[in-house]
């Protein structure tokens, strides 16, 4: 995990690109929802040695990026840092499947293609996860998670998790900040107050919790969460969705980079 | 312990989810039956808290590393079983959402291994059982820390089989357990400790807040019973079902079932195939080709599997793939850079 200055910039980085007004931004977050499921099922689904035919996928980021007009570098910048992950498990693959195949007259090991598909796959899937709450932002998504039916509570606990995050972690790193300050030099936290600086943030958590409950009971809260979304779906909705449906399908049914280079390959020759 | 998208099968990211969904449905059910509203503003805060908390480094005594919290038994000690796991699942949703820590297919994997274990299993059988009879700063300790192990041990151990089942790696599933079950046991510990000292802590300063919730109203044994055996249901009908289904369907999805089968057999007759699992994890780390053959069932399936699925490679159309590659992505880069020269001219059209 990113420590506390990042992960509050990155938060708010994503907040701030959630209020842009552009083409996707405006599309129902329904909709957003759905064409991200459809896409990360459409990806996922390749054949774990599948290179080439996976390329068209990247047709939908690069669409939607440009669309949205998110900044490649600052949203590229967060993918680095996760990608070392999958690198980690990905990269054993040569050393198990360490059967030669030749490809256009380069001898390489299986493990190698389908560790380069593995990597493609998750650059792919991070980058629609991203995309999804850079162009949505949380409150809409949560009107949208409640149109799909999913259980007020959660979501309601979901939106007021994500609310707090940011004061907390606020909080959390001037504690932090505090015991460093008086304890230079040390790589963490002493052991020795481990339950109590922990536990006395947990403690004033808690205190925080009941004065936000007092407050939304104050202003009358019951149960219900109200966005003032505009919950209509419109024509230009079901247009993209199903434009997008068309193209995953296709693009996984067609091994189109395949057919554009047996054309290509043909006309040559 | 975040599992990646791109590691994981439509099948097994579907069926977790399902469960996840489920053990999800039944718990605000369970809450709402409580009528504690009261505990949605705690359980968002207590959340937040723990996102942050996460961040917090922990040294560790005498090996000059540091170490970090889950939180996973902590929210389940202060919010009670139930509401704790749906709390894990907020914090988990917004992590796979802003900073890509977990896929969102593999939301439902991730919520089940970090949540339902510590929540459902080692929270109501070890913890409470240890302080059962009256706290105390030991029982605490020992509770926290056992339940902290076996969570994480059961919670790395799934990883392994939604890993290996959904066939995306390589890796064993031998070598994969040999190399996860250590390192979470020694995360396990850190966890343990941490959360006894906190919980010894607010005992001490606030003894309500954690004497309620472990005498309270939610008594664990039988609604956990039927959580089990719900799940334990709704897996096989689901596993059936999509399997069918799979097979019907002649692509990735069969492979990747063909393999799982291949693996259960594996998992099950461990008393067979114990001893040369235990030559063949000693040799695993070789690049050999010979140790592929000796015993381990899974490499087999996906080995003869794989070599019906493997394309046939011949140079025409390995030429025409790459240069159509190439091609597609030139084609995507055109389309972004259009795009984005369209947008540029409206703007100082309208500036």
């Amino acid at each position: 995990m990113a420590d506390f200055t990042s992960s509050l910039y990155n938060m708010r980085l994503m907040d701030d690109l959630a209020c842009k007004d552009t083409f996707v931004h405006k599309l129902h977050p329904l909709i957003k929802i759905l064409t991200t499921i459809a896409y990360l099922f459409v990806v996922v689904s390749y054949d774990r040695h599948e290179i080439i035919g996976l390329l068209p996928m990247v047709f939908y980021p690069v669409v939607v990026f440009f669309l949205a007009e998110l900044p490649v570098k600052q949203v590229l910048a967060r993918l680095l840092l996760i990608e070392p992950f999958i690198i980690a498990i990905g990269i054993l693959n040569p050393f198990f499947d360490s059967q030669v195949i030749t490809v256009g007259g380069l001898a390489l090991s299986r493990g190698w293609i389908t560790f380069a598909s593995i990597l493609l796959k998750s650059l792919f899937t991070i980058t629609a996860a991203l995309i999804l709450i850079c162009t949505t932002g949380m409150d809409k998504l949560a009107a949208g998670l409640r149109m799909l039916k999913v259980p007020r509570l959660f979501v309601l606990q979901l939106l007021l998790t994500y609310r707090y995050i940011s004061v907390l972690i606020e909080e959390v790193s001037r504690s932090i900040r505090a015991y460093k300050l008086r304890a230079p030099q040390q790589k963490g936290i002493h052991p020795g107050v481990w339950g109590t600086l922990v536990g006395q943030l947990l403690l004033r958590t808690i205190d925080r919790a009941e004065r936000v409950y007092q407050a939304m009971s104050v202003r009358g809260f019951t149960g219900e969460y109200y966005t003032g979304a505009d919950t209509r779906i419109t024509i230009r909705d079901g247009a993209y969705f199903g434009g997008w449906l068309l193209f995953f399908i296709l693009a996984r049914m067609v091994n189109i980079p395949l057919m554009i280079g047996l054309l290509i390959s043909g006309v040559i020759s | 312990m975040h599992m990646a998208d791109a590691l994981i099968s439509p099948v097994i990211g579907g069926t977790m989810w399902v469960a996840t969904a489920g053990v999800a449905a039944y718990s605000i059910k369970k809450i709402q039956d409580d009528m504690e509203e009261k505990k949605v503003p705690l359980m968002g805060v207590m959340g937040a808290f723990v996102f942050a908390a996460q961040m917090i480094n922990f040294s560790i005594p005498g090996t000059g590393s540091s170490g970090h919290l889950g939180g996973g038994l902590i929210l389940a000690a202060m919010l009670g079983p139930y509401a704790g796991f749906l709390a894990m699942a907020s914090i988990l949703l917004i992590q796979a959402l802003f900073f890509g820590d977990g896929g969102l297919l593999a939301y439902g994997c991730n919520v089940f291994n970090l949540g339902f274990y510590t929540c459902f299993i080692t929270y109501p059988l070890i913890f409470k059982w240890f302080i059962k009879k009256g706290i105390s700063a030991k029982r605490m300790m020992a509770g926290s820390m056992i339940a902290a192990v076996v969570g994480l041990q059961l919670g790395a151990f799934s990883v392994v089989l939604e890993t290996v089942f959904s066939g995306k790696t390589e890796l064993p599933f031998s070598t994969f357990v040999l190399m996860m079950q250590p390192i979470h046991l020694a995360i396990g510990i850190v966890e343990g400790l941490v959360t006894a000292a906190v919980l010894t802590f607010v005992w001490k300063a606030r003894p309500e807040l954690i004497e309620k919730p472990v005498s309270g109203k939610i008594s664990g044994n039988t609604s956990i019973k039927r959580i089990i055996y719900g799940l334990a249901i709704a897996a096989v009908v689901i596993g059936g079902g999509l399997s069918w289904f799979a097979s019907s369907n002649p692509d990735g999805l069969e492979w990747s079932m063909e393999k799982t089968a291949g693996t259960t057999e594996l998992a099950e007759s461990g008393g067979i195939y114990g001893i040369l699992a235990d030559i063949q994890s000693k040799t695993a780390f070789l690049p050999d080709y010979s140790f592929k053959n000796d015993g381990s069932v899974s490499e087999q399936v996906s080995e003869t599997s794989a070599e019906v699925a493997w394309p046939s490679v011949n140079a025409g159309t390995t030429v025409s793939g790459l240069v159509g590659g190439a091609m597609t992505l030139v084609l995507a880069a055109m389309i972004g850079f259009f795009i984005r020269s369209v947008k540029r001219r409206k703007k100082k059209v309208t500036a």
